[in-house]
């Protein structure tokens, strides 16, 4: 038995209110406000964990965040995969096992809830050491929120919160993260403590900060000092153990070596005398020690030795510390005597404290950012600065010693493993730390980063104040991926768009396709047909008789203003100045470097009111790009642009008897060919409701496009599927769509172009005006552009029966030697009806002049025989359309 | 995350906005006049300075104004918020 609970003390704990914890399957009792480190070790359980690589038994070595050996998996509650003992909060019930490096994911889906939080205030009060909230109220007080891990705050804290009207404490809350601009990022755990899993109350909060200005009062960690077998059960931080005393009423263990190199682990010694445990000896390297610490400690017959540190351990029968060997030292931490060895089942070892630096450099916050720049206040745990060095203790003559002197429990790298990297060139600490891995375990090496410079700085000879100490980067500590998600699950975890249509599309079981945020309706199909079935008897219906299809989701751009016209010449690459009131045409717009950037018709309303359509997925783009013309180049035209994508819904009706179809929804309306020809728009009234519609084709059919206010979609839709009952008119989707165009040659802006393909390379230079000059005109005159062998739309002809694969590569010589010159490659590939054989779109370089070159189309493994051909397969002179 | 200061609508949060780039490259009036050199200079060349950098921002899910800023790339200190047109 080595960790007892003292018969009284223990300022957190309350020992009326007895709880049980299971460990290893184990129950052990408890009390409110125990950690499962304090109550383990007031069980005398020593073996916590296993080293992830050597399997070594470990225990308990600190007593907060900067635990780097005791590791769980809280099975009970909400459960957590890898946690450090020493912050989870004990509560009756709770479960958990030890683990050797790694956790397991949780089996179900984490339902607890999780928030965010955004707040504002004048000072953030970074954990509530001495001084944070004084150093608060001289930097004027005023909005104060003060955040701090610990369960609650001490009475003097909380106090000084309450005397501010304005201020706010949030305990069990770690600030993870510091950024520009005065931005902090804060885990509040709320239910953990409890062992519930509410999913009304959230479990965790996300606070997102802004802080004027930003204190600093974190505090210190413990660095120890490294030595042989230290990773024993039972060696444990000087300053861990006293205030596991102080706090928990825990003795960590019955005998005590107390080993340090600076006044700190003295004061750590006393208390623990104080606490009951027994002091076996006390070890301090430096050679001549002063001061009252001494004298109190010899006072109580406690023996002090300097010059003298701790080199080893020795192992009872489950691997903890059964003794420690003690050896003088020289001023490097090098064996230079003979050792004793000291009976102990804990060894208290302390090499001096680090600030914990993480909030004000290298976490988030860059150096000079004036509102992170923070002033962090003194030295809170009073550990006291130390000013000599003991970072690893060498064995002289031991040949294994390196291998067993640990710097990161975590990582299970050792001394040897500096050595290793300093032998093969290493110098820079961050080199190091990525050969050693020391630092980038989850207590991100708050234990063993000071000691890993200090070993590098005495291996190179380097002045320790020359290395800069590794970036930290935040969370400072774990965050869950499910805070992170907040709310935003599921179906909130992006914004899910629909058309007034889709009701009737879910009814009827049809896939959708994803197109930016929208669902559309993908192919749509009767008594389980495949998709290749239904878009087959999709495409025959259109180009028979009559389709529909909700075309809503593409971007709808009015335009207001006396020079929309002006505007729109020099946003598109072709004439729109001249479009008659009625009259509707199709645009290619590109960016100044003359690649396309988007395409559509756009109809001219009234003199002044224009109506822009855009592809679905850049509608946002488009406005934004519009936008950005108008307000920083040409704020003198008079356009207005306002998005009104979803207030109108929009059905394409196609196909050859489309037109009867729309005759009989609009008696009034003459829809006769030459009353209403291909490329115009009335206004009119379809199925009784106030609609526009557009006379344009995607199909390459007979077409319109009827526009009803978006609250009137569902009922057209379904008085369109009525009007056209005596057609068989047949609802199709996107992927039939794209068939359709593809047969026409039709491009799709994302698909035949990447951001590197001009209008011309589409086979469209016919909409590339010469009178006029438009954004991104000047670029076809560029060299790059005026370039023979640039990549050009052709179709392909693919031999057999084969649709081969869209990106598949186009090359003249499947047989040449690697590497094969690529000539082009597939952006579109689809069965057609119509040729009753595949077909596909390619970029081809030079593709317009190797129309009926045979080229190969490397499908997987299979170069696949293809003739080229235009890309316009099915009715190329377009009587079709204008039937 | 950067804390901007939108000129018509006060600090916002960065995810407000879209970054527009250097400021001050204005479109050339004519184009045609420039040889290729300068008008790839126009198109691609962009000052990336170490140190304070005018920089373009337009308040996307907020007022929908391009507005101008000196921001110091390695600070990310902001001063100087001007609307686009107001002269330096």
């Amino acid at each position: 038995m080595s960790g007892t609970r003292l018969a009284a003390g223990g300022g957190r704990i309350d020992r009326s209110r007895p709880i049980t914890v299971t460990f290893d399957g184990v129950t052990y009792p408890a009390y409110v406000g125990d950690t499962l480190a304090s109550a383990l070790l007031a069980n005398g359980v020593r073996t916590v964990a296993r080293g992830i690589y050597s399997g070594r038994p470990r225990g308990v070595a600190g007593i907060g965040i900067e635990e780097p050996s005791a590791y769980v998996q809280v099975e009970s509650g909400v459960g957590e995969p890898m946690v450090a003992a020493t912050v989870v909060e004990a509560y009756d019930g709770l479960r958990a096992s030890g683990l050797a490096g790694r956790g397991r994911l949780l089996d179900g889906p984490d339902e607890a809830r999780h928030d965010h939080v955004h707040t504002h205030c004048d000072v953030l009060v970074v954990g509530a050491g001495d001084g944070g909230m004084a150093t608060a109220v001289a930097h004027g007080g005023g909005r104060v929120l003060l955040c701090d891990a610990a369960p609650t705050l001490d009475d003097s804290t909380a106090r000084e919160v309450a005397a501010l009207p304005e201020a706010r404490a949030l305990s069990r809350t770690t600030v993870v993260g510091a950024y520009d601009h005065g931005y902090f990022v804060a885990v509040e755990r709320r239910t953990d403590h409890l062992g519930v899993v509410s999913t009304t109350v959230a479990r965790q909060r996300l606070w997102h900060i802004r802080a004027k200005q930003v204190v600093y009062a974190t505090g210190v960690h413990e660095r120890p000092y490294a030595f042989p077998d230290n990773d024993r059960p039972g060696v444990m931080l000087a300053g861990a153990a006293a205030v596991y005393a102080r706090r928990y009423g825990v003795r960590a263990g019955d005998a005590a070596l107390v080993a340090g190199a600076h006044d700190g682990a003295l004061r750590s010694a006393l208390d623990l005398a104080d606490a009951g445990v027994r002091v076996a000896l006390v070890v301090d390297a430096r050679p001549d020690v002063g001061g009252d610490e001494v004298d109190r400690l010899r006072e109580r017959g406690i023996e002090v030795r300097t010059g003298f540190a701790v080199c080893g351990t020795a192992p009872d029968t489950d691997g903890g510390v059964a003794a420690a060997h003690v050896a003088p030292v020289d001023a490097s931490g090098t064996v230079v005597g003979d050792r004793e060895t000291v009976a102990c089942d804990l060894v208290a070892v302390s090499g001096g404290p680090d600030p914990s630096r993480g909030p004000q450099r290298g976490w988030g916050a860059r150096p000079g950012t004036p509102a992170g720049a923070g002033t962090p206040t003194g030295d809170p745990n009073g550990v006291g600065a130390a000013p000599v060095a003991l970072f690893a203790v060498r064995v002289p003559g031991d040949e294994t010693a390196a291998e067993r002197t640990f710097l990161d429990l975590q990582r299970d790298a050792t001394l040897a493993d500096v050595e290793r990297a300093v032998a093969v060139g290493m110098r820079s600490p961050e080199h190091v730390k990525r050969y050693t891995t020391i630092g980038t375990g989850a207590d991100q090496g708050r234990t063993s980063s000071t000691v890993t410079l200090g070993v590098l700085a005495e291996l190179t000879g380097t002045p320790l104040a020359d290395l800069a100490p590794t970036t930290r980067r935040p969370p400072y500590v774990p965050v869950s991926f499910a805070l992170l998600a907040g709310r935003d699950r599921g179906g909130l975890a992006d914004p899910e768009r629909v058309t007034p249509m889709q009701p009737w599309h879910v009814t009827h079981e049809v896939p959708f396709e994803d197109v930016g945020q929208w669902k559309r309706p993908w192919y749509v199909p009767r008594d389980g047909e495949d998709i290749d079935t239904a878009v087959r008897r999709e495409c025959r219906a259109v180009r028979e008789s009559v389709g529909m299809m909700d075309a809503s989701t593409l971007g709808k751009i009015e335009l207001q203003g006396r020079d929309v016209g002006v505007f729109l010449d020099r946003m598109y690459t072709n004439m729109f100045s001249t479009l008659k009131v009625g009259r509707i045409r199709y645009g290619v717009m590109c960016h100044a470097d003359g690649m396309v950037f988007d395409d559509g018709t756009t109809a001219r309303l009234t003199e002044d009111r224009w109506l822009m359509s855009t592809t679905t997925g850049n509608a946002a783009a488009v406005l934004d790009w519009l936008e950005e013309w108008l307000s920083t180049e040409w704020p003198e035209l008079d356009v207005r642009c306002t998005s009104v994508t979803d207030h109108w819904a929009t059905i394409a009706l196609a196909g050859p008897r489309s037109r009867d179809v729309l005759a009989a929804l609009a008696p009034a309306l003459d829809v006769s060919a030459e009353a209403f020809p291909f490329m115009s728009v009335r206004e009119a009234e379809v199925a009784d409701l106030p609609a526009r519609v557009m006379r344009i084709s995607f199909s390459g059919e007979l077409a319109y496009e009827v526009n009803v206010p978006a609250w009137h979609g569902l009922g057209l839709w379904e008085a369109v599927l009525r009007a056209g009952e005596p057609y068989g008119i047949t609802p199709y989707g996107t992927e039939t769509m794209h068939v359709l165009r593809a047969e026409k040659g039709f491009p799709i802006v994302g698909q035949e172009t990447d951001g590197t393909v001009t209008p011309q390379d589409l086979g469209m230079g016919w909409a590339v005006s010469k009178k006029k000059s438009f954004v991104g005109r000047r670029s076809y005159a560029r060299d790059d552009n005026l370039r023979d062998d640039r990549r050009q739309l052709v179709g392909l002809l693919p031999d057999g029966d084969r649709v081969v694969a869209e990106g598949a590569q186009v090359v003249a010589d499947p047989s040449a030697p690697m590497p094969v010159p690529m000539a082009g490659h597939v952006t579109s590939s689809y069965w057609s009806v119509p040729l009753d054989r595949p077909f596909a779109l390619a970029l081809v370089e030079r593709g317009e002049s190797r129309h009926g070159e045979r080229l190969y189309a490397v499908d997987g493994v299979d170069a696949v025989p293809v003739i080229v051909t235009s890309p316009v397969f099915y009715d190329p002179e377009g009587e079709r359309r204008d039937g | 995350m950067l804390f901007l200061p939108c000129p018509w609508c006060g600090p916002r949060d960065e995810t407000e906005f879209r970054n527009g780039g250097e400021a001050g490259v204005a479109y050339p009036t004519d184009p045609d006049a420039l040889d290729d050199a300068a008008w790839a200079e126009f198109l691609f060349v962009r000052a990336n300075p170490e140190g304070w950098f005018h920089e373009r921002w337009v308040h996307t899910a907020g007022c929908r104004q391009w507005f101008s800023v000196e921001r110091h790339t390695v600070t990310n200190e902001i001063r100087d918020p001007r609307p686009i047109g107001d002269p330096a």
